[in-house]
C-alpha cells in the first residue's frame, strides 16, 4: 500500500507546487476587455500586432462593454486591464469611477458600426421610419389624443397601410447587449421624438420621456434570440416572415441570405453608414489607461498600429472585417490624439 | 375448512386460457416495443444532431491551397546578401505574392483590381514563405512552385458554400475572382489539401488560420490542475466521510451540502473564482491555473458522491475479516476496503473530468473567453479551452467560422467518447461483484 501512499503525496505535492508557482508573476502581454462588438477588430489588430513586432499578441477578452468599463476602470496595476472596447460612449458615471479609482484614460474612436434591420431574401421588402420602427416595438405609444396606452399592433400593414401584411416578429439582442442599447437609442428615441406629446415630455421630464422610448414591448413581438447574430440569421432564414437586429458585418457576410430594411429613405450600405445617411449606426471607441504606458511593454505601439492607414484606413484590413472607418480629416486628428495619449476629461 | 374457505374467499387458480395467455404475451410484446422505441427515437435525435455536425464540419478539415511560382528575388528579401535572421525576418514577402499573382494574370492593371487578386491568397501565405526562408537561406534567387492557402472566402467558394447562382452583388466572391478561380483550376493550379493548421495552430482572426491546437494545450493544462486538486481532496474527503466519521448532525449537514454543491449551476463557481483566487489572493487572470481550480470546485461533490457510494459498495464481511484478524481500522481501509473501491471511484472521477472538459460558463468570469493566439506554455499562461472556443467561433461573423465550428465540436467529441469509454473500460476490467 506505500505505493498508493506515495502516490497521494506526489499528487498533494504537486497541487501545491502549481498554487504557488501563479502567485509571482510579471505580465508582459497587454491585455484588452471589452465590447463584443468591437472583438473582431481589437483581435484583428492584436494578431497583426503580434505578427509583426516583437511583442507578444495581446489577450482579448470579450465581456461586453458595461462588464469592460466595470473591469477597466477597477484600478491600477498589473492585475487590471490595460485597453477596454466599447460600443458605446463611456457613461459620466463609469469616467467618475475611472476617475475615483486614480484611473487616467486616453479616447480613442475608432469608426462606425451600423445596426441593421435584416429579413431574408425571400421575404417583402421593408422600407421603415425610425417613427414605424418606434409603433412597431414600442411597449407603450401615444394615441389620436396623446395618452399613453399599451401597444395595440399586431401586424406591421396596421402601423402603415405600405407596410406588407405580417406579424409583427422581432428577434433582437437580450437588454445586456450593446446593440441593443445603440438601437434603442438611435431608432426608438429617433422614433418617439416624431410624436408632439413625447416630443415635449422630453423637455420638461427627460426620465419620463426615456422610460417610455426605450421599453421594447413584452408581449411576444419581439424575442429576445440571445447575443449571437449568427444564431438570428439562421432563424431568419427559416423564418421569411421575421425581421432580426443585428450588426452591419453579418449582413455584409451573409448578402446572399439576407436583405437589410431601408431605414429613413437609406439602404444598409457601407457608403450609407460610412457618409451617416444611414441613421441607425453608431461609433466605436477603445480607452486606454495612460498609467499602464511604460509599464506593460507594447501599448504604445499596438495603439499605433490600430490607428495606422493599413489597419483602419478606408483600404485597411479592419474594413475587411466589417468596420466602418473614420472619415480621412477625423481619422488624422484622432490618430493624433491617440498617439499622442491625450487624457480624457467630460 | 369449508369455514377457513369462507373467510379467504373462492379459491384463486391461475386463468391458463388460451386468451389470456396470449393477451399477456401481447402485453410484454408491447411493452418492449415502447422500450425500443423510446431507445429509437433517442438514437435518431443523436444521429440527426451528430449528422448535422458532421454535414457542417467536415469541410474544415480540408482547405483550398493555389499554386504560385514565387520568384525568390534577393533584391526584395536580402538586398546585401548578408543572410542574417534578422533580415531574412523583417523582409516584405507579401510583395513576392503579389507579384506571382500578377505574373499569372498579366491582364489585370488596375490597382483595386490587384488587390483584389492578391486577397485571393491567405495573408498568412507570406509567413510560409517566411518559414522556407529561414530554413533553407539558399532559395533566395532561385524559382520555385509554392503551394499556399487561399483566403477564407475563395475557400468557401471552392467548397460550395459560396454559390454561383447567386447575383454578384449578393456574394462575397465576385464574377472577375470566380472567372480567375475557373483559370487558375485549369491550370491546375487549384487544389484541396488536408488541413493541418487547424490541429496545429492556436486562435486566429482569419478563418483558413485558425486552429484548436492552443485550445486543446488550455483544455489539458486545465484538467490536469482540476484533476491534481479534485482527486486527492476528493478520495480523502468520500474515505474519512464513509469510513471513519461519526454519523451525527454535522456529517448529515455536510452530506446535504455536498449533494447540494452537485446541483450548483456552474456560473456560480465562476463568481467565486473571481471573488476569491482572482481578487482576493491575486492570481493571473485567464490562466488554466485558477480555472483548474474553479473546475476542480465543481467536479468536487461529483468525485466524493461517487467515491462514497463505490465504498459502500464493498461488502460488510470483506472489512469484518480484516478487524477480526486483527487489522486495525485504517488498515482495513487501506488495505482492503479502498483497493476494491478504486475502479469506481476513477470512475467517478473520470465522469467529473468528462464534465469539466465541456464546461465553459465558470470560465467566462475567470476570464478565460477570450482571444488567445499563442499556444500557452504553462499554467499560468493565458489560455482558453476547447468549448470556449467553440463558443467564440460560433459567434464570429466570418462565414467560413461555420464549418470550424462543428469541427471543433468534432474534436471536443471525440475526447469526451474517449474519456467515457475509458470509464467503462475501467469499469469492466476491474470491477468486482459481490
Amino acid at each position: 500500500m506505500r505505493k498508493h501512499r506515495l502516490a497521494f503525496a506526489a499528487l498533494a505535492l504537486a497541487g501545491a507546487v502549481i498554487l504557488s508557482a501563479g502567485a509571482a508573476h510579471a505580465r508582459d502581454q497587454i491585455r484588452i476587455v471589452g465590447s463584443s462588438t468591437v472583438y473582431p477588430f481589437s483581435t484583428t489588430v492584436a494578431e497583426q500586432f503580434g505578427k509583426s513586432t516583437k511583442f507578444p499578441t495581446p489577450v482579448v477578452e470579450s465581456t461586453g462593454s458595461g462588464g469592460g468599463m466595470k473591469l477597466f476602470c477597477a484600478g491600477v496595476g498589473e492585475q487590471y486591464p490595460d485597453i477596454t472596447n466599447a460600443s458605446r460612449r463611456i457613461k459620466k458615471s463609469e469616467f467618475e469611477k475611472c476617475t475615483k479609482n486614480g484611473v487616467a484614460i486616453t479616447e480613442v474612436k475608432i469608426g462606425f458600426d451600423g445596426i441593421v434591420l435584416g429579413i431574408a431574401k425571400s421575404g417583402p421588402d421593408l422600407v421603415l421610419s425610425k417613427k414605424q420602427i418606434f409603433l412597431a416595438l414600442a411597449k407603450q405609444i401615444p394615441d389620436a389624443a396623446g395618452n399613453l396606452i399599451d401597444n395595440p399592433y399586431s401586424t406591421w400593414d396596421q402601423i402603415d397601410p405600405s407596410l406588407p401584411k405580417m406579424k409583427i416578429e422581432v428577434l433582437g439582442p437580450p437588454p445586456t447587449s450593446g446593440t441593443r442599447d445603440a438601437f434603442v437609442e438611435l431608432a426608438m428615441e429617433g422614433g418617439a421624438k416624431k410624436f408632439e406629446t413625447l416630443k415635449a415630455l422630453r423637455k420638461s421630464d427627460k426620465k419620463a420621456f426615456k422610460a417610455v422610448a426605450h421599453a421594447i414591448r413584452e408581449d411576444g413581438a419581439y424575442i429576445e434570440a440571445g447575443e449571437n447574430d449568427n444564431l438570428i440569421i439562421q432563424k431568419l432564414q427559416a423564418n421569411p416572415k421575421a425581421v432580426g437586429i443585428f450588426g452591419f458585418s453579418f449582413l455584409d457576410q451573409n448578402a446572399d441570405k439576407i436583405k437589410g430594411a431601408k431605414v429613413e429613405g437609406a439602404d444598409p450600405t457601407f457608403e450609407n453608414i460610412a457618409s451617416g445617411d444611414y441613421g441607425v449606426s453608431r461609433s466605436l471607441y477603445f480607452y486606454v489607461k495612460r498609467q499602464h504606458v511604460g509599464t506593460i511593454p507594447g501599448i504604445e505601439e499596438f495603439v499605433a498600429e490600430f490607428t495606422a492607414d493599413r489597419a483602419w484606413g478606408d483600404e485597411g484590413y479592419l474594413v475587411d472585417k466589417g468596420l466602418i472607418p473614420l472619415p480621412a480629416v477625423d481619422r488624422k486628428a484622432m490618430r493624433t490624439q491617440a498617439t499622442g495619449l491625450a487624457p480624457l476629461s467630460m | 375448512m369449508t369455514d377457513a374457505s369462507n373467510v379467504i374467499g373462492p379459491e384463486r387458480r391461475p386463468d391458463l386460457s388460451g386468451a389470456r395467455l396470449s393477451r399477456r404475451y401481447a402485453a410484454e410484446r408491447r411493452f418492449r416495443l415502447y422500450g425500443l422505441a423510446a431507445v429509437m427515437t433517442g438514437a435518431a435525435i443523436l444521429l440527426v444532431l451528430i449528422g448535422t455536425i458532421v454535414a457542417n464540419g467536415y469541410t474544415a478539415f480540408f482547405q483550398t491551397e493555389i499554386a504560385l511560382e514565387i520568384d525568390f528575388d534577393p533584391e526584395t528579401i536580402d538586398p546585401d546578401a548578408t543572410r542574417d535572421p534578422e533580415v531574412l525576418r523583417a523582409a516584405n514577402y507579401q510583395v513576392l505574392i503579389r507579384r506571382a499573382m500578377q505574373a499569372r494574370f498579366p491582364q489585370v492593371t488596375d490597382r483595386r483590381e490587384k488587390r483584389t487578386l492578391s486577397r485571393m491568397v491567405s495573408s498568412g501565405a507570406s509567413l510560409k514563405l517566411q518559414d522556407m526562408i529561414m530554413v533553407d537561406p539558399d532559395l533566395i534567387g532561385t524559382s520555385r512552385r509554392v503551394w499556399v492557402k487561399s483566403s477564407d472566402d475563395i475557400d468557401s467558394f471552392a467548397k460550395g458554400k459560396i454559390r454561383r447562382d447567386v447575383p454578384d452583388a449578393d456574394r462575397r466572391v465576385k464574377d472577375r475572382e470566380i472567372a480567375w478561380f475557373d483559370t487558375l483550376d485549369s491550370q491546375d493550379a487549384i487544389r484541396s489539401k488536408f488541413n493541418t493548421t487547424f490541429f496545429t495552430a492556436g486562435d486566429s482572426r482569419e478563418p483558413e488560420q485558425a486552429g484548436i491546437w492552443g485550445a486543446v494545450i488550455g483544455s489539458f493544462l486545465t484538467l490536469l490542475v482540476t484533476l491534481m486538486l479534485s482527486f486527492p481532496t476528493g478520495v480523502l474527503a468520500a474515505v474519512y466521510l464513509e469510513e471513519f466519521a461519526p454519523k451525527n448532525r454535522w456529517t448529515d449537514l455536510i452530506e446535504v451540502n455536498i449533494n447540494n454543491l452537485a446541483a450548483v449551476p456552474s456560473i456560480v463557481f465562476g463568481l467565486l473564482g473571481l471573488a476569491v483566487f482572482l481578487n482576493f489572493f491575486g492570481l493571473p487572470r485567464s490562466a488554466p491555473l485558477v480555472g483548474g481550480m474553479v473546475l476542480a470546485l465543481m467536479t468536487l461533490p461529483t468525485i466524493i458522491i461517487a467515491g462514497r457510494a463505490a465504498l459502500k459498495a464493498v461488502p460488510p464481511s470483506v472489512r469484518e475479516a480484516a478487524l477480526g484478524i486483527g487489522a486495525s481500522h485504517l488498515q482495513a481501509v487501506m488495505h482492503h476496503v479502498f483497493p476494491l473501491a478504486m475502479p469506481g471511484m476513477l470512475t467517478g472521477t473520470i465522469i467529473g473530468m468528462a464534465q469539466a472538459l465541456g464546461e465553459s460558463a465558470p470560465l467566462l468570469m475567470i476570464g478565460m473567453v477570450a482571444f488567445i493566439v499563442d499556444v500557452p506554455g504553462g499554467f499560468t499562461d493565458p489560455a482558453t479551452v476547447l468549448p470556449v472556443q467553440i463558443y467564440l467561433w460560433a459567434d464570429s461573423p466570418e462565414r467560413a467560422f461555420v464549418a470550424k465550428t462543428s469541427a471543433a465540436i468534432m474534436v471536443l467529441l471525440a475526447f469526451l467518447i474517449v474519456m467515457n469509454a475509458m470509464a467503462v473500460v475501467l469499469r469492466k476490467r476491474f470491477e468486482r461483484r459481490w
